[in-house]
């Protein structure tokens, strides 16, 4: 029987995959890899210029294309720096293969050069993780791994690879099927149970959709927005359900939680069922949990039991695939008599429109109107902060729109190669990234991997030169003492008593630039349009457009951290 | 259903790979569930190792205890014990130490109501061994504090089997 190298092998298997990228930063351990991956073409190999990066890249590129992504880094360093990345990518649920090098099996356990437990430090954050410790194994365990990562609630898995193992000659084969006794993910839909569910949605007066990120991720909004349409029932979703029905449809009322609409959550505070999709229930967008729905039935379809009466305790559980469970739905929904409840929730609406004053020449809404104007397909990846958020309320979304982001982590750092990561993946959809100028320095190096790929990517940073959302926090919680969130700060400002700062750093028009990439700086409403027309002439290499903010602008309206959906603070 | 925090029974199959256990102990500690015991050995399958973990927690944290566990890959089975009848004991092991005459007559008296085996002796000192219950070693372990000054305990954790026919647990 023939035989090769365990290198090799892992190389085959990546194509039987049908791995087409693969985001790979090298070193000691996993040179061999490297050797083997730069003597084919199947696979096309992405450098980053930093791990955290390159598992983001990954991310992005999984999130939008629907593919698993696939990383390959070295032992030690390589691999702690996927830690952030991992837990971004458990925490929303995205399907990621991630190879670490290892020292070779006689040197683990004796702190060797570039030796860290992986596995072990990775173990809580990734849904499956594994080191090779025998040849014989390797082609089995690469096979489990693209399965778990994608099925039942998709997540990462973490392969360790021992350079011994790698090296050693064993089988050609890689194995067909997949049998894991202890993972056996259940997709299915208990009719029982859904018949159960829709009896209640179509008894009740003021019934309610609530989608999350798991509608998303399982391709439902099709079929979800027919059965909206059937029914006439209205919709919120969550930050990461947001686009379950495009948000211009007329019965999408808004998002929830900590900065959701004010209709959205008043909505959920006075439905009498609540028919959840795709959620965890998460702090932020329950507030308080006792006075959460407090007058509503709760149904929740979700693919992971665990997410299942956690948070808050529901009438009728549904474990399925979303997809699965609303197209079912579609057989069995009949038009709803919403006419009254969705006049109520109108109400809400004009009482409290999303909307926000602006204090200076240019506002955060300003932008993301004229993005939603200016792009009829797009791919809109955020950081995590106040743009987030402002992004979240006010994106567009459309079947040819869609938008991702670190919901669950909150992981600044994640939009810029966010944006890189998607661009591979989808390189005729213009994709567009709003970052901070916090988060947009967290990654910043992923300029060269931009401009070296070509992609011309727009990257939008709201400059307020404070990381804004803690700012925000202190605005209103904390006396507006500014402490670790002026940008600006440093010996001078120390010097000076604060009142004295130096010009904001870095120039980013001008470390774009220094990239290659192109630079345009914003501080005017009637600028915007020719920004994003500039932008859209760069066709081979990635536009920054700094937009200077001002400082005062807040993310309204807010629920005060611990506080009840009712309690939101409107506008100050 | 009842709400209390009490102390509940679990038997899990895992498989016998290497890191299974800290991961089982690893969810416990990480999300702050109680891990009362925890005993593993291998099963007449030696890819499969038997576990069986006593929390105390409410029905609710142990709901999800239960279903986290079951989604763990290396998880095959989780079996509540909490509603059916079970075998369940514990080994434990008390060395008495620095015995008169009188602490030796009175541990082969203790030894023989908890039928308990004296499993080595020397001039000073006794070694017992109790194959019982928890909650039954417990009540030895306080018994013999009291009763000796000078004692080393150590325990094994409960073993746990479904009965076949018997309703004593």
């Amino acid at each position: 029987m023939r035989q090769i190298s365990g290198n090799k092998l892992l190389v085959k298997a990546l194509k039987e995959e049908g791995v087409d990228t693969l985001f790979g930063y090298p070193g000691a351990c996993t040179i061999d890899i490297s050797d083997e991956l730069y003597r084919q073409s199947d696979i096309r190999v992405i450098l980053p210029r930093h791990e955290q990066a390159l598992v983001h890249e990954a991310d992005a590129y999984a999130r939008t294309t629907g593919r698993t992504g696939v990383c390959l880094v070295t032992s030690g360093p390589g691999a702690t720096n996927l830690v952030t990345g991992l837990a971004t990518a458990n925490y929303d649920s995205v399907p990621l293969v991630c190879f670490t090098g290892q020292v070779a099996r006689h040197l683990i356990g004796n702190d060797a050069f570039q030796e860290v437990d992986i596995v072990g430090i990775t173990r809580s954050i990734t849904k499956y993780g594994v080191t090779v410790r025998n040849r014989a194994d390797l082609g089995r365990i690469i096979k489990e791994a693209f399965y778990i990562a994608r099925t039942g609630r998709p997540g990462p898995v973490l392969i360790d690879l021992p350079k011994d193992v790698m090296a050693e000659m064993g089988s050609a084969d890689y194995p067909k099927d997949v049998n894991i006794r202890g993972y056996k993910p259940n997709t299915n839909v208990h009719i029982g149970q859904l018949k159960r569910a829709i009896k209640m949605l179509h008894k009740a007066k003021r019934p309610l959709f609530l989608a999350g990120g798991g509608v998303n991720i399982a391709g439902a909004n099709e079929a979800f927005t027919e059965v909206v349409d059937k029914t006439g029932v209205p919709v919120i979703t969550t930050v990461m359900g947001r686009g379950a029905i495009p948000t211009n449809h007329p019965l999408f009322v808004g998002n929830l939680g900590m900065h959701g609409a004010y209709a959205a959550n008043m909505a959920v505070s006075e439905c009498d069922l609540l028919f959840s999709i795709g959620t965890r229930f998460n702090d932020r967008i329950t507030g308080k949990l006792h006075a959460f729905a407090p007058h509503a039935k709760i149904v929740h379809i979700d693919i992971d039991t665990a997410s299942i009466s956690r948070n808050i305790s529901v009438d009728v559980p549904i474990v399925a695939d979303a997809k699965e469970a609303v197209t079912k739905m579609k057989e069995y929904v009949e038009a709803c008599n919403t006419k009254k409840w969705q006049k109520e929730i109108d109400a809400w609406q004009k009482e409290h429109p999303l909307d926000m004053r602006t204090h200076a020449k240019l506002g955060p809404k300003d932008i993301i109107d004229e993005m939603n104007r200016q792009f009829e397909e797009a791919i809109v990846v955020t950081d995590v902060g106040q743009h987030q958020m402002f992004a979240a309320q006010y994106t567009e979304i459309t079947q040819k729109k869609k938008m991702i982001m670190s919901g669950g982590l909150g992981t600044m750092g994640y939009g810029f190669p966010g944006a890189v990561g998607a661009k591979l993946g989808n390189p005729d959809t213009p994709v567009i990234a709003i970052s901070g100028d916090g988060g947009m320095q967290m990654n910043i190096q992923e300029f060269a991997t931009a401009v070296l790929e070509e992609l011309p990517v727009i990257l939008c940073v709201f400059n307020n030169t404070y990381l804004g959302m803690v700012r925000q926090w202190q605005k209103l919680f904390y006396g507006k003492r500014y402490g670790m969130t002026d940008l600006r700060a440093g010996a001078l400002s120390r010097r000076s008593g604060g009142d004295e700062k130096p010009v904001y750093t870095p120039d980013f028009v001008k470390l774009a630039e220094s990239y290659g990439a192109k630079g345009i700086r914003v501080t005017q409403k009637e600028e915007i349009e020719a920004a994003f027309a500039e932008a859209k002439k760069n066709t081979k290499v990635p536009t920054l457009i700094e937009f200077i903010i001002d400082p005062e602008e807040m993310v309204y309206p807010m629920i005060q951290p611990g506080g009840t959906l009712e309690e939101m603070i409107l506008d100050c | 259903m009842d709400n209390a925090i009490k102390k509940r029974w679990i038997s899990l199959y895992v498989e016998n790979q290497v890191g299974v256990l800290s991961k089982i102990s690893g969810l416990f500690s990480g999300k702050s569930y109680n891990l009362d015991s925890l005993t593993v050995g291998t099963t007449e399958d030696p890819t499969v190792s038997r576990m069986t973990i006593a929390t105390v927690s409410d029905d609710e944290t142990f709901e999800q205890i239960k279903k986290q566990l079951n989604r763990m890959v290396e998880v095959i089975k989780v079996i509540d014990f909490t509603d059916i009848f079970v075998r369940m004991k514990e080994i434990l092991y008390v060395k008495v130490k620095k015995c008169t005459r009188d602490d030796k007559a009175e541990l082969f008296q203790i030894a023989d109501t908890f039928k308990a085996r004296v499993i080595d002796y020397g001039k000073d000192s006794l070694l017992l061994e109790f194959v019982q219950t928890a909650t039954k070693n417990d009540a030895v372990v306080k018994l013999l504090k009291e009763e000796f000054k000078n004692i080393e305990v150590v325990r094994g954790g409960s073993v746990g089997i479904e009965s076949i026919s018997m309703m004593e647990r």
